[in-house]
């Protein structure tokens, strides 16, 4: 009897254990959106909503401080379309490759390969960016500045291609066989089916490939930071130097920072509008993947 | 009339044909391509790189001349940090993974626990570092300090840890759990005596991953305010006097190799390149060999269990 | 009534490894009469279904196959299993129906369309009729005449099955293959796809396999009987099931196995 009970008692006791260690993820998430909120309060007291949006100049260490926000979003985004540009056919065309062409052998051989690419340190992808890249790219265009967001952009899209292609090929490798034959069966080649029925079908799993890997993007800080420059400069011109919401936030923490300084304080504000984006692109991403998976079901 | 028909079919299956080959090669290039790219990447880093990869590169501390700076804090620095992230990420990891698989029932909680690891996983690293800054740094008090550090990367790389867990177990068929609950187990024998060890495989891949991830990751890092400029090591851990054991080394003061590689690759001289090219081929070396490690590990397990 | 031969096939052996002592299908010779329809019959395994998918040369799809012997498409001569002729040409000419619908995720009208848009057509009015009278031949225009731009997986069972009769039909395929289209669909369904095939014969050379009796009984005019790989008995589907030849035949039909 006394066995029994003890027993279970360590069940119950291990068990809550266990939820503990599940419950403390959502703390995780609790703190980040606390610190970011409670840190960067202070900021939106002094500069208005209006000049945050609306100015296009981001200079918060300055005497005369501006905090245009646009500056640093314009760069994220044009970084980030640059990554996508590769990016995208290269994942898809990947994909459509290994999953209709490539043999079991060449999959079971490549897979690994892609995912050792994704394994590669970001800060040395940043050197492949500045120290060979823009040299490469500057006897093309020989007005390429030395930091620019051309070649940052180029080697952020080749960073991401494997998540683009082994999420896509996933997609298109749940397209049941049966899809594939009716089609084979009515004279179209691999070429038409892969493009107008396999395609067509994992479209959702595809597009859900795209927003997270748009995500990545949006969030990847040391290639951008290393190679893109540190110039705060709203436009969109690929071959000169810009700066990214995460390389701002690089630049400024090398720099000594007393809690409560400005610079403390805008790394927080950039930290929410770097979190807005990324989320957004992955609770889509999410919901389509979702809804996909229910679909095959 | 018939004849012109099939003429203009057999054209067509030509065509098509003509295009399928295409495609292919154009999948092989792109495929080839994105390879030697990236191969062809290493290899300029390396030929760089490797000259200054000798015995004093790895033992000296940084310096302001180019030619006599090292790696010795950095690596040494790396280790210790890996250590602190392994020792909080995996236990808590692993638990995280078995509640949500074994325990968890389908309710609302365990819904919202897996949308939040799933929507942890896509947070930008850097949001780690700002969040560490000011929660371990400042509220906390822990300073720029290894243990700061290794927490930062422990709480990053945790959703990687959870998910891989959960995959793995994920992978062992009801009736094991079955046949131990029909045997009398309750459920953390069964846990504790069949799906962790069938699940050990799975689960190592993702630790060693998610730590090859934590080894190369310079964002937050930089965000909790690692230094790149650390002429010293950390306080060993034994001492030779009572109480023998020292965690002095956790508030130390720390850099790491990706960090000083960044700061390398910032300086305008170019023999601090050479430099940061030769601290690219240590790092690069030691995630391809954790990485390779974790194909083996997950090559090996899946062909000693197959249900 | 004679009939002509639409399809014939000629000392047919196939096995998917070289390697196995015992062929799937083993000198198989076979007529396949114009404008009829021809049941393939035999218990699981007995290689009907293979022998229905090397009209179409589904096999060539998975991995290196060897035919051996010949299928003849009349009047031209064609030899399906030639090595000089592609698979594409031969699936451009045979069309075929699978088990289980399989539209594709696309709308009704595409999908009957598909045949014809993957062969370079492109013109309107030409789509929009063949689309029309295809879903006519299949049964199916009526109901769904008014929501032709509606998702195809929005059918049910049975009329996705006329759906994908009608994608086949709408390329003018010389021969349609049916393998057991009724074996995922409920009675009604099933009798309605039967009474179907009956008047497509009109248009159309059938040969269908299935795994019910009763449906070949019904629906086919000729009867081939297989077991093992070999044909063992064939002829009019009245013949075959009120007066076999062959003791095996006899067997299966009166359910001693099978």
């Amino acid at each position: 009897m006394k066995y029994k009970l003890k027993r279970q008692l360590t069940e119950k006791l291990i068990e809550l254990l266990l939820f503990l260690a599940a419950a403390s993820s959502v703390l995780i998430t609790f703190f980040i959106v606390y610190t970011l909120v409670t840190e960067a309060f202070p900021f939106f007291k002094e500069v208005g909503l209006r000049d945050f949006l609306f100015e296009t100049e981001w200079t918060p260490l300055f005497e005369n401080a501006k905090y245009g926000i646009a500056a640093l979003v314009s760069g994220t985004l044009l970084t980030t379309t640059i990554a996508l540009c590769v990016a995208l056919p290269f994942g898809v065309i990947t994909a459509v490759f290994l999953s209709e062409y490539a043999s079991a052998r060449v999959r079971e051989f490549t897979k690994p390969l892609l995912e050792l690419l994704a394994a590669v340190p970001t800060v040395v992808y940043g050197y492949f960016a500045m120290l060979l890249v823009t040299p490469f790219l500057q006897k093309i265009f020989p007005d390429l500045s030395g930091f620019n967001a051309l070649s940052a952009g180029l080697v952020m899209g080749i960073m991401i291609v494997p998540y683009v292609s082994s999420l896509s090929e996933d997609a298109m490798r749940a397209v049941p066989l049966s899809l594939r034959e009716g089609s084979l069966a009515l004279g179209a080649s691999k070429f038409q089916t892969s493009f107008r029925v396999v395609i067509p079908s994992a479209f959702s799993g595809i597009a859900s490939a795209f927003v997270l890997a748009i995500s990545r993007a949006v969030g990847e800080t040391m290639v951008v930071a290393i190679a893109a420059g540190l110039e705060p400069k709203f436009g969109f011109n690929p071959f000169g130097p810009t700066e990214t919401l995460t390389a701002y936030i690089v630049q400024v923490s090398q720099g000594d920072l007393p809690q409560g300084s400005v610079g403390y304080r805008t790394i927080y504000v950039c930290g929410i509008v770097l979190l807005l984006f990324t989320l957004t692109f992955n609770i889509i991403g999410q919901t389509i993947r979702h809804r996909m998976e229910k679909k095959v079901k | 009339m018939a004849d012109k028909t099939n003429a203009r079919v057999l054209q067509q299956i030509r065509f098509l044909k003509a295009q399928d080959v295409v495609f292919f090669f154009v999948g092989l290039i792109v495929l080839c391509g994105a390879f030697l790219i990236l191969i062809t990447l290493i290899l300029d880093m390396a030929q760089t790189g490797i000259p200054r990869l000798n015995q004093e590169f790895f033992f000296n501390f940084p310096s302001r001349f180019a030619a006599r700076a090292g790696i010795y804090a950095a690596w040494v620095g790396s280790l210790c940090v890996v250590l602190v992230t392994a020792l909080l990420a995996i236990p808590l990891g692993v638990a995280t993974g078995v509640y949500l698989e074994e325990y968890a029932s389908k309710g609302w909680i365990s819904r919202i626990i897996e949308l939040n690891i799933l929507n942890l996983a896509g947070v930008p690293s850097i949001i780690y570092g700002i969040m560490a800054l000011s929660l371990f740094v400042y509220q906390f008090g822990l300073k720029q300090s290894i243990l700061t550090a290794g927490m930062t990367l422990g709480l990053l790389i945790l959703p990687i840890i959870i998910v891989t867990t959960r995959e793995a177990i994920r992978t062992i068929p009801n009736h094991i759990r079955e046949a131990s609950y029909a045997l009398g187990a309750t459920k953390w024998q069964t846990v504790s005596n069949h799906i962790l060890p069938y699940s050990f495989g799975g689960i190592m891949t993702g630790v060693v991953i998610a730590l090859s991830r934590a080894i190369g990751e310079t964002a937050p890092l930089l965000a909790v305010g690692a230094v790149a400029f650390i002429a010293f090591l950390p306080t060993p851990p034994v001492m030779t006097e009572a109480p023998f054991v020292s965690f002095q080394w956790l508030m130390d003061s720390y850099t790491v190799l990706p960090i000083q590689m960044f700061n390398w690759i910032s300086r305008p001289q170019e023999e601090f390149h050479v430099n940061a090219a030769a601290a690219g081929i240590v790092l690069l070396t030691m995630t391809l060999v954790l990485n390779t490690l974790a194909i083996l590990i997950r090559y090996r397990f899946r062909k000693k269990y197959k249900w | 009534m004679v009939k002509n031969i639409k399809a014939e096939v000629k000392n047919l052996t196939f096995s998917y490894d070289k390697a196995a002592p015992r062929p799937v299908l083993n000198s198989v010779s076979l007529p396949v009469f114009e404008n009829s329809v021809t049941a393939l019959i035999g218990p699981s395994g007995c290689g009907k279904s293979t022998l229905l998918r090397c009209f179409n040369r589904m096999h060539d799809l998975y991995g290196a196959v060897k035919y051996e012997g010949k299928i003849i498409l009349q009047p031209s001569g064609f030899d399906i299993l030639s090595n000089e002729v592609d698979p594409l040409e031969v699936r451009m000419k045979v069309g075929m129906v699978f088990q289980k619908p399989n539209p594709f995720p696309k709308s009704i009208y595409e999908n009957v369309a598909y045949g014809l848009r993957i062969r370079g057509i492109k013109k309107k009015s030409y789509i929009d009729d063949k689309v029309e009278d295809s879903l006519k031949k299949a049964g199916l225009w009526r109901e769904v005449n008014d929501r032709l731009k509606a998702s195809a997986s929005a059918l049910s069972g049975g009329q996705q099955q006329r759906l994908c009769i009608a994608r086949a039909l709408a390329t003018e395929p010389e021969l349609l293959l049916l393998d057991e289209p009724t074996s995922a669909l409920d009675p009604i369904s099933t009798a309605h796809i039967e009474e179907l095939v009956g008047e497509l014969k009109k248009a159309v050379t059938i040969l269908m396999v299935t795994h019910n009796l009763h449906q070949a009984g019904r629906a086919s005019d000729f009867t081939a009987f297989m077991y093992l790989g070999d044909l063992i008995e064939f002829g009019e589907s009245s013949q075959v099931f009120t007066n076999p030849k062959e003791e095996k035949t006899e067997n299966y039909i009166t359910g001693r196995f099978g």
